[in-house]
């Protein structure tokens, strides 16, 4: 019994079964040599010419290349670099229509010759040796090779193979009919590639290298034979023509009886396959160091009026291929990049030759008539006979129309290699590989989402685990703070369980406060407020830094569920605040105490407090010291302001409309001003709300004695944010003016407007806590002098509108404080005001004695400027000014362009309101 | 500028169902030429009535199935299928046995089931088995063949019996025969059947004037015309070898098995006469039908070769090709399921 080797030696040829005959056509265009065309206009680059990953561009757009030049710098997956196939300029870089069936657009180099073809340094060689296999594949790498015969493999992956190669094959079959690229090729450059076997045979070392080409080819046969005679582990072999012998598997059977295994590489079984044109352009690698620039293209078809191979430039657009050769398109043209069996229609002429193209085939109806219409199967099993592989087609067609994936799996339809042998015998001429190509693909993807759904799923369990155990470990570690909340929505819990424990380190600041909390309980009425302000001044300087730095490690520790907490934190809050004003509608600072001692269990307390709160909020009274919890609240993480409050301007806004009817509204606005202090960029959409809600306040308070206090959170804004400055101060002008107006029959008013304006340019950020709380009290103050009538006042808030601009509101709103001044230096002689000073000056600045200078200075200043105000009201607002009883006429007119703004943002409040609500209803 | 798309592969072999469908009929032509040389003009008779019935029936189904009538009717399948039931129903029966087969094959065999492709069972012989069942009288009055007549049967006479079912004197189709052959039986295999019945053997049986060749005179010339329309099959490649070779090989084997054992009729005998060669490369290779694997299909032809065998020896019918065709129509699914072929790269076998 003869081994293996010595049948194959003795020129032993197998068979493959099916198969079919199709006509050649290859005299078309293999009676001239190969040709060479004229530069084209362009060349175009796709990155990725075959399986594997894109390169690295190394070029820019602009930059000037040589010939030869690598382009693209190859990574690690299969990649392969790219060359400049001419001297020129990259003029763009982008994604352009690739060779594809569908022309998937693929990042593209665009290269304009020059015209010179310069070639960059090469780095010829004239023998391999001293070359290990390393830098062998190397060279094959760095040069760009691709399998050029079909897919495209990079080939320095197959010369790498960790399987002992028992056989190389040179593929020189070819096959398909029309194309004669490797028929020319082996014709005109057999020793160059019989060079380039033996570089693959010293990387690979076979026992014997077979040489197949189809005997339909006796120039090419005869050539190889000549040029491989000295090398006798070389074997040139005449092979029987038939359709698909080319194909790789076929030809494996064909000369070593080996079948590759489904699913395997033919390295499986020992063999090496690689095409003729592949080992000329390792030949050129090798020895003349020429990267991979230009391959063998034919250039074929009835309406092609020369018919020849040529040397296309990859790049060239088969447009310039065409042309060149005379192309005189018909109707229904069709171009195929490919021979007619499996080369693929072409949707324009507009795509380049890249590595794997080795035919472009422009026939006319007649030569390859186009497809008729599909029939029924008669089940003749010609196609079955036709197959190469030995697969039932007609079957798989079956199940391919009925989508039995499962059938198509049994019936192997992945060893389907769509060589085309059933459709082109199918006389019922279904298009059977279309089929195939379908199923195959929907039976992938299928595959993929399976995969898919799985790893969804581990994830999904996995992350339940993980939740479980961590609630078990959460639960187990904090018992007492769980008991306390309303365990509904654990994540809150859970939540403030973790800022619970982070606050550990700072129990002690948090102890300082209860116990200065607790003094001022003790010394509720106590007529001395210092000490007590300046304690929650601290306490509440202290929580800022507290926030600050839970903030901080919020971000760092907690970053999945920080929204969902947020917004947890800012319910709580809010309805802190909502307790808290019940709290003090009962006169009782025990719960501000409770909110005050930690801030950050206000969600605990607003639990407890939220049914009362409910009854509250209808019923606001005394909120002088609601306001101050609510700010504290608010102000302690600054991220979560917005959500804060918006939750609190929505429940001010409620309240606001219960207390429109009462004297004590406007104290509202203040901790929404405050809130909106703490964050400048949500200030536009807090000061917005403000605005709204000052509208109505002044509206309700228009009728009240109180009302000049309107402007002054307005004023706070406008500082705040420069943007927002304008409207702010528009706004506050509009309803000085209204204040005014209501003030006109009062006294009272210029007492009310000092301290704020003491305050402000003190501290800005601060100035807003203190200056609600002083007006606050001012208000009071204010109220009880409600009776009286002081004419003067009437002018200024009215001079406050007139600034047009609104960039000048800064200007207006100093004016504004300036008047106070002036007021208030008219008011001095009256008994309230020393009053009035004192709670302001007790509660908001954190440095009593640095207020008092600031506050005179402010005064100061105010005065001066109330004097220039003056003047600026006498020179530019005499229309406005020309007799005290128009000024409500002129009022409306600002307040009228804005209306449309405010009723919108008061809008958006109730909206807003309503989100929450529905949102805590949920969550409580 | 625009250019058409298509899927590869982008040349076919043009080869088209309706050119397979013609070069079958092709093929008949010279059986039928014998048969009617040796049956009479009757054949062509129903040759014409059949065809007619057919594309009738098919175009009626197509319209009533919604589908585009000529280029399915042109395909040629339904004409086929006309010209095998008028070749296997007796020249001289009357028109509405033919046509009663013909509408059946068509409507309910083939186009209820899906039309072409998907019908189960082969339609010519679905058809002449419920003309065999239905009418048996009919189906058997094969007059003896044209060479053992006294005195031809006129053309004219020949058209009233297939339309009118008398002569144009008056006489029925049986009296005609017992007129023109003076006994009855029909074909040698009917004939040999009976005899044998009649505890003659084989050799006495065959030894009659009706005999004047080893398979009976006429019904061997019938057998080796279609026997060369079939080898023209072969070579135009329209079937494969696999289903007449296993058919007519398992046949010969089995009726070798009986000659020499059983005091049996011959080999030839079985291979010449009756439908045998019709059926082997015209009826048994419908590819509809049959299994399509290779080896399915020897195993197909083998098993029908053998049910043939069976039936005409033991069973109660004459012949019994038809039954046989069908009976393995239905065990084609399994056949096939078991005969899938080893796929390349497919280690073991399936």
């Amino acid at each position: 019994m003869e081994t293996l080797l010595e049948q194959i030696e003795s020129g032993k040829l197998w068979q493959f079964p099916g198969g079919i005959h199709p006509p050649e056509q290859k005299s078309i265009s293999n009676q001239v040599s190969i040709g060479s065309l004229p530069l084209p206009e362009y060349l175009v680059l796709p990155l990725k010419q075959h399986i594997g990953a894109n390169g690295q561009l190394l070029v820019n757009k602009g930059e000037h290349v040589l010939k030869g030049q690598v382009l693209t710098q190859p990574g690690t997956n299969w990649s392969l670099p790219i060359h400049a196939p001419t001297s020129g300029t990259i003029t763009d870089i982008k994604p352009m229509p690739s060779a594809h069936p569908s022309a998937m657009p693929e990042l593209s180099i665009v290269l304009t010759p020059d015209g010179e073809d310069k070639w960059c340094d090469l780095q010829a060689r004239t023998s391999i040796d001293g070359l290990d296999n390393k830098a062998l594949i190397d060279i094959i790498h760095h040069a760009g090779i691709a399998g050029m015969g079909g897919a495209g493999f990079p080939t320095y992956v197959k010369a790498d193979s960790a399987k002992t190669i028992e056989f190389l094959v040179v593929n020189g079959v070819e096959c398909e009919p029309y194309i004669t690229a490797d028929d020319m090729l082996m014709r005109e450059h057999a020793e160059d590639i019989i060079r380039g076997i033996e570089v693959m045979i010293s990387i690979l070392s076979p026992q014997c290298t077979l040489v197949g080409i189809e005997d339909n080819k006796p120039e090419a046969l005869a050539a190889m034979k000549l040029a491989a005679q000295h090398n006798d582990k070389i074997l040139v072999r005449a092979i029987p023509t038939k359709y698909p012998s080319g194909g790789e598997k076929q030809l494996i059977k064909v000369l070593t009886s080996k079948e590759v295994p489904s699913g395997g590489i033919p390295a499986d079984v020992g063999v090496l396959v690689q095409n003729v044109g592949t080992l000329f352009a390792v030949s050129e690698a090798v020895y003349k160091g020429k990267p991979l620039i230009e391959r063998v293209v034919t250039v074929t078809g009835n309406t092609i009026q020369t018919p020849q191979n040529v040397w296309a430039l990859l790049g060239s657009e088969v447009k310039h291929l065409l042309y060149s050769q005379g192309f005189t398109p018909v109707d229904e043209q069709r171009v195929i990049m490919g021979g007619p069996m499996m080369g693929f229609t072409l949707p324009t002429v507009r795509i380049p030759v890249v590595k794997t193209t080795n035919c472009v085939l422009a026939p006319d109806n007649q030569e390859l008539a186009v497809a008729g219409q599909e029939q029924a199967c008669i089940r003749c099993s010609a196609c079955a006979d036709a197959c190469p592989q030995t697969l039932l087609p007609q079957q798989l067609q079956w199940f391919a129309k009925g989508q039995e994936y499962d059938k198509l799996e049994e019936y192997n339809l992945f060893d389907c290699i769509e060589c085309g042998a059933c459709s082109y015998v199918c006389p019922s001429e279904i298009p059977l590989v279309q089929y195939y190509r379908v199923a195959k693909a929907e039976i992938r993807e299928q595959k993929l989402e399976k995969v898919k759904a799985e790893r969804a799923k581990e994830r999904f369990e996995a992350r339940k685990v993980r939740l479980e155990k961590e609630q078990e470990e959460r639960q187990n570690r904090h018992k007492r703070p769980a008991r306390s909340a309303p365990a509904k929505d654990k994540a809150k819990v859970s939540e403030a369980l973790e800022r619970v424990k982070k606050k550990r380190p700072e129990q002690s600041a948090v102890q300082a406060a209860i116990e200065r909390a607790k003094a001022k309980k003790a010394d509720g009425d106590a007529t001395t407020l210092e000490p007590d302000n300046s304690a929650v001044a601290l306490e509440r300087a202290k929580r800022k830094e507290q926030a600050r730095k839970y903030k901080e490690e919020k971000a760092g520790t907690d970053q999945g569920s920080a929204p969902k907490d947020a917004v947890a934190a800012a319910i709580a809050r809010a309805k802190a605040k909502k307790a808290d004003k019940e709290t003090g509608k009962a006169s009782s600072e025990a719960p501000t105490e409770a909110t005050a001692d930690d801030p950050r269990k206000a969600a605990v307390a607003a639990a407890i407090a939220r049914a009362k709160a409910k009854k509250a909020a209808k019923t606001p009274s005394e909120q002088t010291e609601v306001e101050k919890p609510a700010t504290e609240v608010a102000s302690e993480d600054p991220r979560k302001a917005a959500v804060a409050a918006a939750i609190a301007r929505a429940k001010a806004k409620k309240a606001a409309k219960a207390a429109a009817e009462q004297t004590e509204e406007l104290v509202h606005e203040e901790p929404v001003t405050e809130e909106a202090q703490e964050d400048p960029r949500k200030a536009a959409v807090a000061a917005a709300i403000a605005r709204a809600k000052a509208k109505k306040a002044a509206k309700a308070a228009a009728e009240q004695a109180e009302e000049p206090i309107n402007e002054e959170p307005a004023t706070d804004e406008a500082p705040e944010d420069p943007r927002k400055a304008a409207v702010a101060a528009a706004i506050a002008r509009a309803k000085a003016k209204k204040a005014a107006k209501a003030a006109a029959e009062q006294a009272e008013e210029p007492v009310n407007e000092e301290p704020a304006t003491d305050e402000a340019p003190e501290d800005p950020r601060k100035a807003a806590v203190a200056a609600a709380i002083a007006r606050a009290k001012a208000k009071k103050a204010a109220k009880a002098v409600a009776e009286q009538a002081e004419e003067p006042v009437n002018e200024e808030p009215a001079t406050d509108e007139v600034p047009e601009d609104p960039r000048k509101a800064a200007v207006a709103a100093a004016i504004a404080r300036a008047k106070a001044k002036k007021a208030a230096k008219a008011a001095a002689e009256q008994a309230e005001e020393p009053v009035n000073e004192e709670p302001e000056t007790d509660e908001a600045p954190e440095d009593p004695r640095k207020a008092a200078v600031a506050a005179a200075i402010a005064r100061a200043k105010a005065k001066k400027a109330a004097k220039e105000a003056e003047q600026a009201r006498l020179e530019s607002a005499d229309t406005t000014e020309e007799n005290s009883t128009s000024i409500p006429e002129s009022e409306l007119n600002p307040e009228d362009k804005r209306k449309a703004a405010i009723r919108a943002a008061v809008e958006r409040a109730k909206a807003k309101k309503k989100a929450q609500e529905q949102e805590g209803n949920d969550l409580s | 500028m625009k250019l058409t798309m298509a899927s590869s592969p982008h040349n076919h072999s043009l080869k088209s169902v309706n050119k397979l469908m013609l070069c079958v009929m092709l093929a008949c032509i010279p059986g039928i030429l014998v048969q009617s040389y040796f049956f009479g003009i009757g054949v062509f008779i129903q040759l014409a009535l059949a065809l007619f019935t057919v594309s009738l029936a098919e175009a009626a189904m197509l319209t009533l199935r919604g589908r585009p009538v000529w280029p399915t009717l042109s395909d040629g399948s339904a004409w086929l299928t006309g010209v095998l039931i008028a070749v296997s129903v007796p020249p001289l029966a009357p028109w509405w046995v033919v046509v009663i087969g013909a509408c059946f094959a068509i409507v309910i065999v083939k186009q209820l089931y899906g039309g072409l492709g998907f019908n189960l069972f082969n339609p010519a012989m679905a058809a002449y088995v419920l003309l065999l069942i239905s009418f048996p009288v009919q189906m058997t009055a094969w007059l003896p063949i044209q060479a053992l007549l006294s005195a031809p049967l006129p053309v004219l006479d020949q058209l009233a019996l297939v339309f009118t079912e008398s002569t144009r004197s008056g006489l029925s189709l049986e009296q005609a025969r017992q007129v023109i052959d003076g006994a009855t039986g029909a074909t040698p295999l009917d004939h040999v059947k009976t005899a044998t019945g009649q505890n003659l053997t084989v050799t006495e049986a065959m030894d009659n004037s009706a005999f004047a060749h080893f398979a009976g005179e006429g019904w061997q010339w019938v057998n080796i015309a279609y026997l060369l329309g079939g080898l023209y099959l072969l070579k135009a490649k329209v079937i494969n070898w696999h289903i007449p070779v296993a058919m007519l090989a398992s046949l010969s084997i089995c009726s070798l098995f009986g000659y020499v054992l059983g005091n049996q009729a011959g080999v030839a005998f079985h291979l010449l006469s009756g439908a045998t060669m019709i059926g082997a490369f015209f009826i048994a290779t419908d590819p509809v039908s049959a299994s399509t694997t290779n080896k399915g299909r020897l195993i197909y032809g083998a098993l029908i070769g053998l049910l043939v065998y069976l039936i005409r020896q033991y069973g109660g019918y004459p012949d019994a090709v038809a039954f046989s065709v069908l009976l393995l129509n239905m065990a084609v699914p399994l056949i096939d399921y078991y005969t899938q072929p080893r796929t390349y790269g497919h280690g073991a076998k399936k």
